[in-house]
């Protein structure tokens, strides 16, 4: 059965959107740049790097792409539910 | 076999390997010519959106902003991948369902306004050439390095090559090619780190090295950031865990960096290649991991540098430097004064200078003249050589500071293997994939930019009823005319410093294009004056901003709160909105069809055909 309310979908989806980003500037420009130096200072290290140091080099990228892992499962399950999906 | 002999081996079949694609994917219509029929399966998309992304500024000059930078440098690997997040997330899906070509299309159709198309044109132009010019540099070092030829020759015989498979194949033959090229660069890039990861920290995984302990030469371990900060506080420079920016103006450009990726011409339209919405995330993920493979080992690239750098040449007597120190003298690539006359290179950071503005430059720079300038070729040997045998530069020097070694950040990448004793293989793979990096980006942004041209100016603006073929010639001969201004500007930069010449094109990407692409495709009511308006404001405030620093010879002390040119981007992004919306709310809202257009790009079915090939 075919459900479309492309209006429902738009705010479903704008929602996950807008989480994920929530995350990707807490990663980045908080954790890695803002709180950087009070991370360092607070935060246990990594192996032997300062936590906020790690974060800004290693950290945030590595969060990026589970990032975009989520982005990708969540929306293709929000299609799903919607009817949108198409055959792959 | 030399160095030379191997180097010419590994980048000769490399480029073998190119060629071939190319010329067996030789472009004939022009859906093929831009959007490679739009069949590609999302992981091989996946590595040539990463190869195409990742340019010689990534490749070559990132690693060595971190190695001279320290935490600062993040900026770049934070901004170039949380970009891409952003590009992914707000971006692509949407105007992959609208499924026109370019960008400027895409602005030209949602804006409902040839003016608007137009803008964006140029804007597009600008942003390419200002990247290509950083990409041409980097062909050049690479050259130049790889032949021992100055930099001038470098780019001109790199464009020579791009412009062969870029013109020829289009967009087909660049992305299949671009896959041959991540492989090499993944290759290239990994192998240095790991063998040298191995020498240093006694651990195959660079990350976890960088993290780990330092066990070269025996004595204690000690934690490998720990002896990297006390190396760099011991000669004069800060920590290399703290940096020295500030945070406002290291948020700044981070921003810049990500929100100018997210509006960048040349990587949204490598998505257009891909099926359909669905498997634009799919790419998108793919990509980032693909990029991430390599991004992840940049700082480890950096920090192995650095302390390969220092414990080599610091406090050592010029008479007995490794061999390479004179290679890349050769190559103006690094100078040694010997300001105390004692014949042992000493290098000091800034904090060593008895001037009021603490610098460690070895010679004094001008507006014209930021790397070493060298005696004519005729002059005598006194004037040409030194009393220890270095090679002796023409600048000012600067000696207020102690430090007496130059060393361009763009060749870290490139000297690392050789400063770690790398097998002579080592470095031949990592010649070609420097190689690999820049030509690849260095195609992408030259089919937009042609593209651009022929398609967003010529067909759909000047003369509408120009046939495919035709279309496609127009293409060609943009391709070659912006080859030749970029080479020029390889030659010139705006900046020797290859990554913040892109970071330049970055920030007005970001002024220019990002916020005119989000309130395009989120909001209904952002009409055609407000984009123009917006669009016009954020590129010139910011372009404006970039000259008056580089090239007119403005001062640290006047920058705006303290935002460097780098950074300014992101002031400019912050007014086009302002600008756009403020003008779009005092003028007619869209036309009803339009707004149903940006309602229709949010739903996921449906998208445009994407051809098999």
């Amino acid at each position: 059965m075919k459900i479309e309310r492309p209006r429902k979908y738009r705010s479903a989806s704008l929602r996950i959107t807008f989480t994920l980003l929530a995350f990707w500037l807490l990663i980045s420009l908080g954790c890695g740049v803002v709180f950087r130096t009070w991370l360092d200072d607070n935060f246990p290290t990594v192996g032997h790097a300062p936590f906020g140091f790690w974060m800004a080099q290693q950290g945030a990228i590595i969060g990026f792409v589970l990032i975009l892992i989520a982005y990708a499962a969540l929306m293709n399950r929000l299609d799903k539910k919607y009817g949108y999906s198409e055959e792959a | 076999m030399t160095q030379a002999h191997y180097n010419f081996l590994f980048i000769g079949i490399s480029f073998a390997i190119y060629i071939v694609i190319a010329v067996r994917s030789r472009a004939s219509s022009t859906k093929e010519y831009y959007t490679a029929g739009g069949g590609v399966s999302p992981l091989a998309n996946g590595m040539a959106t990463a190869a195409d992304w990742m340019s010689a500024a990534t490749f070559i000059s990132m690693a060595g902003a971190v190695a001279s930078d320290g935490y600062d440098g993040s900026r770049f690997l934070m901004g170039w991948t949380g970009g891409f997040v952003l590009l992914t997330v707000l971006m692509v899906p949407f105007l992959r369902k609208f499924g026109k070509a370019t960008v400027p299309d895409f602005i030209g159709d949602r804006y409902y306004s040839k003016l608007a198309r137009f803008v964006a044109v140029l804007c597009a132009i600008f942003i390419c050439m200002t990247y290509i010019m950083g990409q041409m540099r980097g062909v050049g070092v690479v050259f130049s390095q790889l032949f021992g030829i100055g930099i001038p020759l470098g780019v001109i015989i790199g464009a020579s090559i791009v412009f062969f498979y870029a013109g020829l194949g289009g967009m087909k033959g660049i992305t299949y090619t671009q896959v041959a090229q991540y492989c090499v660069m993944a290759f290239a890039y990994t192998i240095p780190a790991i063998f040298i990861a191995i020498v240093l920290t006694n651990n195959f995984i660079p990350q976890l090295g960088l993290i780990g302990n330092y066990t070269q030469g025996g004595g204690d371990p000690v934690p490998f950031l720990d002896k990297l900060n006390n190396i760099n506080t011991e000669i004069g420079f800060s920590k290399y865990t703290d940096g020295s920016l500030s945070t406002i103006d290291m948020f700044c450009i981070t921003a810049a960096l990500m929100c100018g990726t997210a509006g960048l011409p040349h990587v949204i339209v490598r998505f257009f290649t891909v099926k359909n919405v669905r498997a634009v995330r799919r790419s998108a993920c793919w990509t980032l991991i693909f990029i991430a493979v390599i991004y992840l080992t940049a700082p480890t690239i950096g920090a192995f540098s650095r302390v390969n750098l220092i414990e080599k040449l610091n406090n050592t007597p010029y008479a007995e430097a490794p061999a390479w120190l004179a290679e890349y003298e050769a190559t103006g690539q690094m100078a040694w004064v010997d300001k105390n006359e004692d014949g042992i290179i000493n290098i000091h950071g800034p904090a060593s200078s008895s001037a009021e503005k603490k610098t460690n430059n070895v010679f004094i720079p001008t507006a014209e003249i930021k790397t070493p300038i060298y005696p004519a070729l005729d002059a005598p040997e006194s004037q040409r050589i030194g009393k220890n045998g270095e090679r002796l530069i023409a600048n000012a020097i600067d000696r207020t500071n102690p430090n007496e070694l130059y060393f361009g950040t763009d060749i870290m990448v490139m000297a690392n293997p050789s400063m770690a004793g790398l097998p002579k293989w080592v470095i031949a793979l990592l010649m070609a994939g420097c190689i690999a990096a820049a030509l690849s980006t260095a195609a992408g942004l030259l089919l937009v930019l042609s593209t651009s041209v022929s398609h967003d100016l010529m067909k759909k603006i000047v003369k509408p009823d120009l046939s495919d073929k035709e279309e496609v010639t127009y293409a060609r001969i943009a391709s070659f005319l912006a080859l030749g201004i970029a080479t020029y500007f390889g030659i010139n930069p705006p900046s020797a410093f290859i990554a913040k010449t892109v970071a330049f094109a970055f920030g007005l990407a970001a002024s220019s294009f990002f916020p005119t692409l989000i309130m395009g495709i989120f909001s209904r009511r952002m009409n055609k004056h407000g984009a123009i308006a917006g669009m016009l404001t954020g590129i010139s405030f910011t372009a404006l901003y970039i000259v008056y620093f580089q090239f007119l010879g403005g001062t640290a002390s006047q920058y705006l709160l303290g935002i460097s040119p780098e950074g300014i981007g992101f002031v400019g992004m912050l007014l086009n909105f302002v600008v756009a919306i403020t003008v779009s709310a005092f003028t007619p809202a869209p036309p009803e069809h339009i707004q149903e257009m940006v309602e229709n790009i949010h739903i996921p079915s449906g998208a445009s055909d994407a051809s098999d090939h």
